[in-house]
């Protein structure tokens, strides 16, 4: 187990240097930063200057030393256009970020695995069909359209939720929460609908096919034919057994739903790290841009190893190499 | 029953005579952030404009942006190389000290610290000479008609907040450590900074001991940025703010069809217009091989005959245009009217290009920025129409501003045959433009750094060198005149237009809308 750990650990360190490397090849496109840091009356000294003084006319190889070197030390620099240490602006967007996501995990899979089920088993009801056109609405239609059409109807037409912002927020030691206000919590509802919709579906569906799946297998008619209720056949065993691939896309959709929450930061103007992010590539904000990208990279490289140790922990077939160490 | 009528009236009698009947919240959104709250470091419209409600210059700019005083009271030339400021007496900053000399002089040595972004905003030899505590002297080397022109966005710091704070230093674009004072602000303004949060909110409060009559009845501003343009037109139309900026052309009808809200339009500062490359002995990006068809003046004309400005206006723009003859606007230049565009004409156009030997027009690529100016890449794709239509094959590579201005600015040599570019004259002042934009400039972008064509004539630099000491206003404009009367005679550039400010706003707010974009707060008014 423990082998098992630190060659994971080692292979996430590659991982995370990969990343840098292409994020940083990446960053010799996004255009000049200069450009949007000075203003029109700048004279072309003072901003040959600037592109001197940050590095931007020294070698690649130079460049990419320099980074690693500060990053591996936690210093991102300062952003070119917020003029804050990098590392302070992310850790003020990321509970706004993590509180975000997590109310759409949540809302996905309250609402989802039950959809899952009910489909599973009533297969051609008048419902199961609404809850399958349903969730194709959410894998299909954009995200931000999905925002912008909520915000019409809640915001606009009915003026009961806000279309923007995240309300009032409460501090507690470093962290914001939304979770403690009305207006916080009235904030959050339109933006994790938006983000947690396409989550939503994929686990309907997953747990849909799983159901159907394991409804057909020979134990479930077994626990029939010893007369079980319905109830403890349907959820006691057939669901039971349908979570174990569920939980693991659960996982990974997590990091995806914190990765990815930018088109749904920027159309309800959430000030999390996608916002922020979107922001930079515009602005060409180096410093930001590469934090951003490590710092994802590091969340799937997490995430994805918790989820290996989870697979371990829950199913004994896959210890493959599961000599005790 | 009586008695709560009375019981109510004099309710609402105390609630007037103490403060305003109630709370007057005014929020505002725009697609930008506020960053640092140090206005030295950005020289950019939006930042100046909020934190103009909070610091002052020496002058000021009223609603039509004639200058008018500020934290002087009155100054006068005693001659040509020597300005006296009076300063207003009994003025106050924020924290209580008293607004003095040494803060003038003080604040000079900031603005040419290393980290500033406004140092034009004085030449570089001028000196302030401290004649007593409300009163200063600026002596300069040469006569400058237009030395005050930007001490409206010229702040005027506290010297004792600024070494209290260690604020005397502009925040330097590359220190590796923020200063504390980035996030704060002090100055003598009609409103006071309650808390700041870069890139979500700023909340403002009116300054009870503002030196001036207020004319806004405000008791709380909440900024917010709101970057999507739907979602800054949804938080209108649902009232949970009162003014937004920009109004996005294609959202104008639904704003003004709802009963609740309006949409304000004025023209603005900035000039659009065109660059062609008359640099380089061979155009790049081109099939045109061992010569440059833009050094043919009836290339540039052609060019210039061959844009339906009228169509671009109407159909692009949605009419929320001015078409230009100039490069500056007519708001800024009192002769503007005495130019016109050179007619709408395809069929003089081909001509103009067969007499200068491409009968059959030629390939070139157009630069265009995509996220810069209102509906740039539509321009750019209709100008590229429109010259197919007289044979030329343009190229269009549209691209975000980060991109295009390192490839068509300084940082990659201009390397661009024909783009197109926005100019505000930082200054409001003709002689910015024939320097700026029309000055000529060496390869590497010394003189006329944002000459994206890199066009030059010797007479036009000799015409803005006398411009720039001429001290009588109507000789001044002569010379201007004639300065772009060769410009636009040998269509040196091609200028669009003027896009126009587009403001949502409710109903139940009046506010002023100010032609440089500055959103100023004090100004608006807001009922019941």
């Amino acid at each position: 187990m423990l082998a098992f750990a630190i060659r994971r650990l080692l292979e996430a360190a590659i991982v995370m240097v990969a990343v840098a490397l292409l994020a940083f090849v990446l960053f010799r496109f996004v255009g000049d930063p200069v450009n949007q840091m000075v203003g029109q009356d700048t004279s072309l000294e003072d901003r040959m200057q600037l592109r001197k003084d940050l590095g931007l006319d020294d070698p690649i190889v130079v460049q990419f030393g320099r980074f690693i070197w500060n990053a591996a030390q936690f210093d991102f620099g300062i952003s070119y256009q917020v003029k804050q240490p990098v590392t302070t602006i992310i850790a003020s967007r990321f509970p706004a970020t993590l509180e975000l996501a997590l109310t759409a995990a949540v809302f996905a899979i309250l609402l989802g695995i039950p959809m899952g089920v009910y489909t599973g088993i009533y297969r051609d009801s008048w419902l199961s069909r609404i809850f399958l056109s349903v969730s194709l609405i959410g894998i299909s239609l954009p995200t931000f359209l999905i925002g912008i059409l909520l915000i019409y109807v809640f915001a606009v037409n009915l003026g009961i939720l806000p279309s923007f912002g995240r309300g009032e927020v409460v501090q507690l030691g470093g962290w914001t929460t939304g979770f403690l206000t009305i207006s916080g919590l009235k904030a959050l509802i339109l933006p994790s609908i938006t983000l947690g919709l396409f989550q939503m579906t994929l686990i309907t569906r997953l747990v849909r096919s799983q159901m159907l799946e394991v409804l057909r297998t020979d134990y479930i008619k077994f626990a029939r034919a010893r007369g079980l209720s319905d109830k403890a056949v349907n959820f006691g065993h057939a669901l039971k057994n349908t979570l174990i691939p569920v939980i693991t896309i659960i996982g990974l959709q997590l990091g995806a739903v914190i990765a990815f929450a930018i088109i749904t930061e920027t159309v309800f103007q959430w000030p999390g790290m996608g916002l922020l992010f979107i922001q930079s590539v515009q602005n060409a904000d180096i410093p930001v841009m590469s934090a951003y990208l490590l710092l994802v990279a590091f969340l799937f490289v997490l995430i994805n190893f918790i989820v290996d140790l989870l697979y371990v922990w829950v199913d004994p077939r896959i210890r493959i190499h599961g000599r005790e160490a | 029953m009586k008695f709560r009528t009375w019981a109510v009236a004099g309710a609402l009698a105390v609630g007037l005579a103490v403060a305003p009947a109630s709370a007057k919240t005014f929020r505002y959104a725009f697609q930008g952030d506020l960053n640092a709250l140090d206005p030295y470091t950005l020289n950019e419209t939006f930042t100046l404009g909020a934190m103009g409600n909070v610091m002052e210059g020496l002058t000021k700019r009223d609603k039509e942006l004639k200058i008018i005083p500020g934290l002087a009271e009155s100054w006068e030339i005693v001659d040509p190389l020597k300005w006296r400021f009076h300063l207003r007496k009994g003025v106050k900053f924020h924290n209580g000290e008293d607004f003095v000399a040494d803060d003038v002089i003080f604040s000079l040595d900031r603005m040419r610290s290393p980290g500033s972004q406004i140092k034009s905003r004085a030449p570089a030899d001028m000196k302030a000479v401290k004649v007593d505590d409300n009163t200063v002297d600026f002596v300069l080397t040469s006569p400058n008609p237009i030395l005050h022109y930007e001490w409206d966005t010229w702040y005027i710091y506290s010297k004792k907040w600024a070494e209290a704070n260690g604020a005397t230093q502009a925040q330097s674009a590359t220190a590796t450590s923020l200063n504390p004072f980035a996030l704060k602000a002090n100055g003598t303004g009609p409103f006071t900074i309650v808390s700041h949060e870069p890139g979500v909110k700023t909340v403002f409060k009116p300054n009870p001991n503002w030196w001036g009559k207020p004319e806004h009845n405000l008791t709380e501003v909440i900024f917010t940025t709101i970057k999507s343009d739907a979602t800054r037109v949804a938080a209108l139309l649902s009232g949970e703010i009162d003014m937004m900026d920009p109004v996005p052309v294609q959202d104008v009808e639904r704003i003004k069809s709802n009963p609740s809200t309006d949409v304000l339009t004025g023209p603005e500062l900035r000039t659009i217009f065109l660059n062609m490359d008359q640099m380089r002995d061979e155009l790049l990006y081109s099939n045109v091989k061992g010569k440059n068809p833009f050094k043919d003046v009836r290339v540039r004309k052609a060019f210039y005959q061959a844009i339906d400005i009228e169509a671009i206006k109407s159909r692009v723009m949605r009419n929320l245009a001015t078409p230009s003859a100039l490069l500056i606007s007519p708001l800024l230049y009192s002769r503007s009217a005495e130019f016109k565009r050179h007619p709408y004409d395809p069929e003089a156009s081909k001509k103009l290009l067969a007499e200068a030997g491409y009968p059959n027009g030629f390939e070139v690529t157009f630069d265009c920025p995509n996220d810069r100016y209102v509906n740039d890449e539509a321009i750019c794709q209709a100008v590229t129409t429109m010259l197919a239509r007289v044979g030329v094959k343009v190229t269009l590579l549209a691209q975000p501003k980060a991109k295009y201005f390192e490839k068509a600015g300084p940082t990659k040599k201009y390397d661009s045959s024909f783009n197109l570019l926005g100019w505000t004259p930082g200054s409001f002042d003709s002689w910015n433009v024939l320097a700026n934009i029309a000055g000529c400039r060496d390869a590497d972008g010394k003189g006329g750094t944002f000459n994206y064509g890199g066009y030059c004539n010797q007479k036009v630099e000799d015409l803005a060198k006398q411009i720039l000491v001429e001290v009588d206003p109507k000789k001044r404009d002569e010379l201007i005149f004639q300065a772009f009367t060769i410009v636009h005679e040998e269509a040196g550039l091609l200028p669009l237009h003027q896009q126009a400010l587009v403001w949502g706003v409710n109903k139940k707010t009046k506010i002023a809308q100010r032609a440089d974009n500055q959103i100023l707060l004090y100004w608006v008014q807001k009922q019941d």
